[in-house]
């Protein structure tokens, strides 16, 4: 039986973890904290307002006694926050959280953190697959990946000074999905893929199921440490843009990439600033950690991307067709507790089942 | 950033990530829908390489002779240790292709490079392609280790290929032994191997700093066809006549393997071994030798 807090419930991830968790039997309370309403409907999740108090954190861990944390609410992408904001939420914000369940009577056993890979930055003499042993080369070039790692230093810290809670950190690869927002699903739906001339980085993905099914794995599962999420195979910008289907465009020059990434920026062309190097020099990750504590993944890197390929393909003819969700407090409080509400068991399968399950094992 | 006590370096303690014997099985499988594998090494542009230059090249060009080709074993991780020389040389497409037509169980080559390669326009989109890989001591781990392949070195790396015409054949130093310790922690074979021919194809006279510090290049030599024809003087080569003979293999594991690796001085000794070999190799090959053209 776990008890989960989830920070960001507004977020993507906070949304789509906290639907997923909801069909497990094993998970008996869900609450999300956040300072903006939750955008995706849910069942037994209960929402509640808070922004960065770790007093007020600390009050809802005791009072529900929570034992696991999960905390998905890492800016990665410079282009969703500015750098102020970004370093407000990754750095304060993760602190904040980390204040809530340090305390030494504090009821959390595990604390999940969703990093990302730009943890690793992307430099020229990088190794072709980083481990999670490895740690960047060179200092941070931006202030993004400067709060990432700060964030994660902060994390490590947490396991040391209380070894009863177990600390799991994933660095997920570059996310692709039809409903995520990353730099690279904004970049696959141009028109053309744009490649600094004279390079074709190898990247690679993780689809967004699978991050959702790797959160879940590392609740049900005891995985303590550090892992990259990202799916097999490490795949060729240019072959990327194949299997979409597009040209690719070099339309940023090899010397004065920054120059250019600026104007081309205001012609709306985002190129987020961790990405500049990325898209020169890549990066791959070695997944076989993850891999090594039972957790199998959906799909490889060409299927990610292929399939983003066919959603790109529909999205002009679905675009629209489903309603949006808002959240309604009243009525969400109704459905909760009212004693006329007829409710489903919540969730008839045991973890572990349900998990594999979702996997389509 | 991080420094080597920092939380975050003991949270990410690298000691047994993955159990060693489960490494190969949980490697990423071969999808094959695809025509690059996770390198980057592209079939299609290798062979279409293979095809047109090196075939030529091989043939016609170099006419190369291959001697111990049974030396390169069939299967298991192998470390191919060569000398190197001249502007932008053609050895290591020679060896490959080499592998390729004599050996009777023919096994791609990876080739490690300079990380120059990956950062200079043009050279990053094609290396790669060819089966460079970046001469990382995890790569080069990963290759021999993991997915037991053939794995090309120059030790003398760039002093190697910066040397001028009348130096050839005197190897450089041999770096500091890293080969050696990548070899021994995969528990690797050793193969060393000889190559003439190779320093004569492509003979630089001169090195010119000014010059190389203005394009970004990793040097700029002088040679017959280069810089006066452009970046297609780069291809200029002299139909020398190529020899490549492969010595011995020295087996790793019975050298003590990954515990030996530790062992500095025995890792000194035997890059000092490998290298007095392919040295004495090299005076036999070339005291036998009539011609630089014909053999």
């Amino acid at each position: 039986m776990s008890r989960v807090l989830l920070t960001g419930l507004s977020t993507y991830w906070g949304g789509r973890l906290a639907q997923a968790l909801e069909a497990f039997e094993d998970v008996e309370t869900i609450i999300g904290v956040d300072s903006e309403e939750p955008r995706v409907e849910l069942e037994r999740a209960e929402y509640v307002k808070v922004s960065n108090q770790h007093g007020l954190l600390s009050r809802i861990v005791r009072a529900a006694q929570i034992d696991t944390v999960i905390d998905t609410r890492l800016t990665v992408n410079s282009f969703t926050a500015g750098p102020r904001e970004a370093h407000e939420n990754n750095v304060i914000g993760t602190m904040n959280i980390l204040a809530a369940c340090s305390e030494q009577d504090s009821p959390v056993r595990q604390f999940i953190f969703k990093s990302s890979a730009h943890f690793y930055g992307s430099e020229q003499d990088d190794p072709a697959f980083f481990h999670e042993g490895m740690l960047r080369p060179h200092p941070p070039r931006t202030p993004l990946e400067r709060d990432i790692i700060e964030a994660e230093t902060a994390v490590a810290e947490l396991a040391e000074q209380r070894p009863e809670v177990e600390v799991t950190i994933l660095r997920c690869a570059n996310v692709l999905g039809p409903d995520v927002d990353t730099a690279f699903t904004r970049m696959f739906d141009l028109p053309a893929v744009p490649m600094v001339l004279g390079f074709d980085p190898r990247i690679q993905f993780v689809h967004e199921d699978d991050i959702v099914h790797a959160l879940e794995h590392c609740v049900f599962h005891g995985t303590p440490g550090a892992f990259n999420v990202a799916a097999d195979g490490v795949l060729a910008l240019s072959e990327a843009a194949s299997l979409l289907g597009k040209r690719t465009a070099p339309v940023l020059p090899p010397w004065g990439t920054g120059l250019v990434a600026g104007p081309l920026r205001s012609l709306g062309f985002k190129f987020p600033s961790e990405m500049l190097n990325l898209l020169r020099f890549g990066r791959g990750l070695d997944n076989r950690r993850f891999k090594a504590t039972g957790f199998d993944y959906g799909h490889t890197s060409r299927e990610a991307v292929a399939k983003l390929g066919q959603h790109l393909r529909l999205d002009p003819v679905m675009r629209g067709v489903e309603g949006g969700y808002t959240y309604e407090r009243e009525v969400e409080e109704f459905l909760r507790w009212s004693p006329h509400v007829q409710r489903d068991r919540p969730g008839d399968k045991t973890g572990v089942e349900a998990d594999s399950d979702l996997l389509g094992i | 950033m991080a420094r080597a006590r920092s939380p975050l370096a003991d949270f990410a303690d690298s000691k047994e990530l993955v159990p060693a014997e489960r490494r190969a099985e949980l490697m990423s499988p071969i999808e094959p829908e695809r025509t690059l594998n996770d390198w980057g090494r592209s079939e299609r542009v290798e062979g279409f390489m293979d095809e047109t230059l090196y075939e030529f090249f091989y043939r016609y060009w170099f006419r190369v002779e291959v001697e111990g080709i049974e030396n390169v074993p069939s299967d298991g991780g192998a470390l191919l240790v060569s000398n190197h020389a001249g502007a932008l040389p053609p050895d290591a497409p020679m060896i490959a292709k080499a592998i390729n037509e004599e050996h009777p169980r023919p096994r791609p080559l990876y080739l490690t490079v300079e990380h120059f390669f990956k950062g200079y326009p043009g050279f990053s989109m094609l290396v790669p392609k060819i089966g460079g890989v970046a001469a990382h001591p995890a790569n080069v781990h990963r290759l021999l280790h993991d997915e037991k392949q053939l794995v090309l070195v120059f030790p003398e790396g760039r002093k190697g290929t910066e040397k001028l015409y009348k130096d050839r054949y005197r190897l450089r130093r041999f770096g500091r032994g890293g080969f050696v310790e990548a070899a021994m922690r995969a528990e690797a074979k050793l193969v060393p191997l000889c190559v003439v021919g190779a320093e004569e194809a492509m003979p630089a006279f001169a090195q010119v700093p000014f010059l190389q510090k203005l394009t970004g290049l990793i040097y700029f030599p002088i040679t017959p066809t280069f810089p006066w024809l452009g970046p297609l003087g780069m291809m200029g080569y002299l139909p020398a006549k190529f020899k490549i003979r492969f010595l011995e293999p020295i087996d790793m594991a019975e050298l003590g393997g990954k515990d030996a690796a530790q062992d500095k001085a025995l890792v000194q000794t035997v890059a000092q071994e490998v290298r007095a070999r392919i040295q004495e190799n090299l005076h036999d090959m070339l005291g036998k030798r009539k011609s630089v053209w014909f053999g």
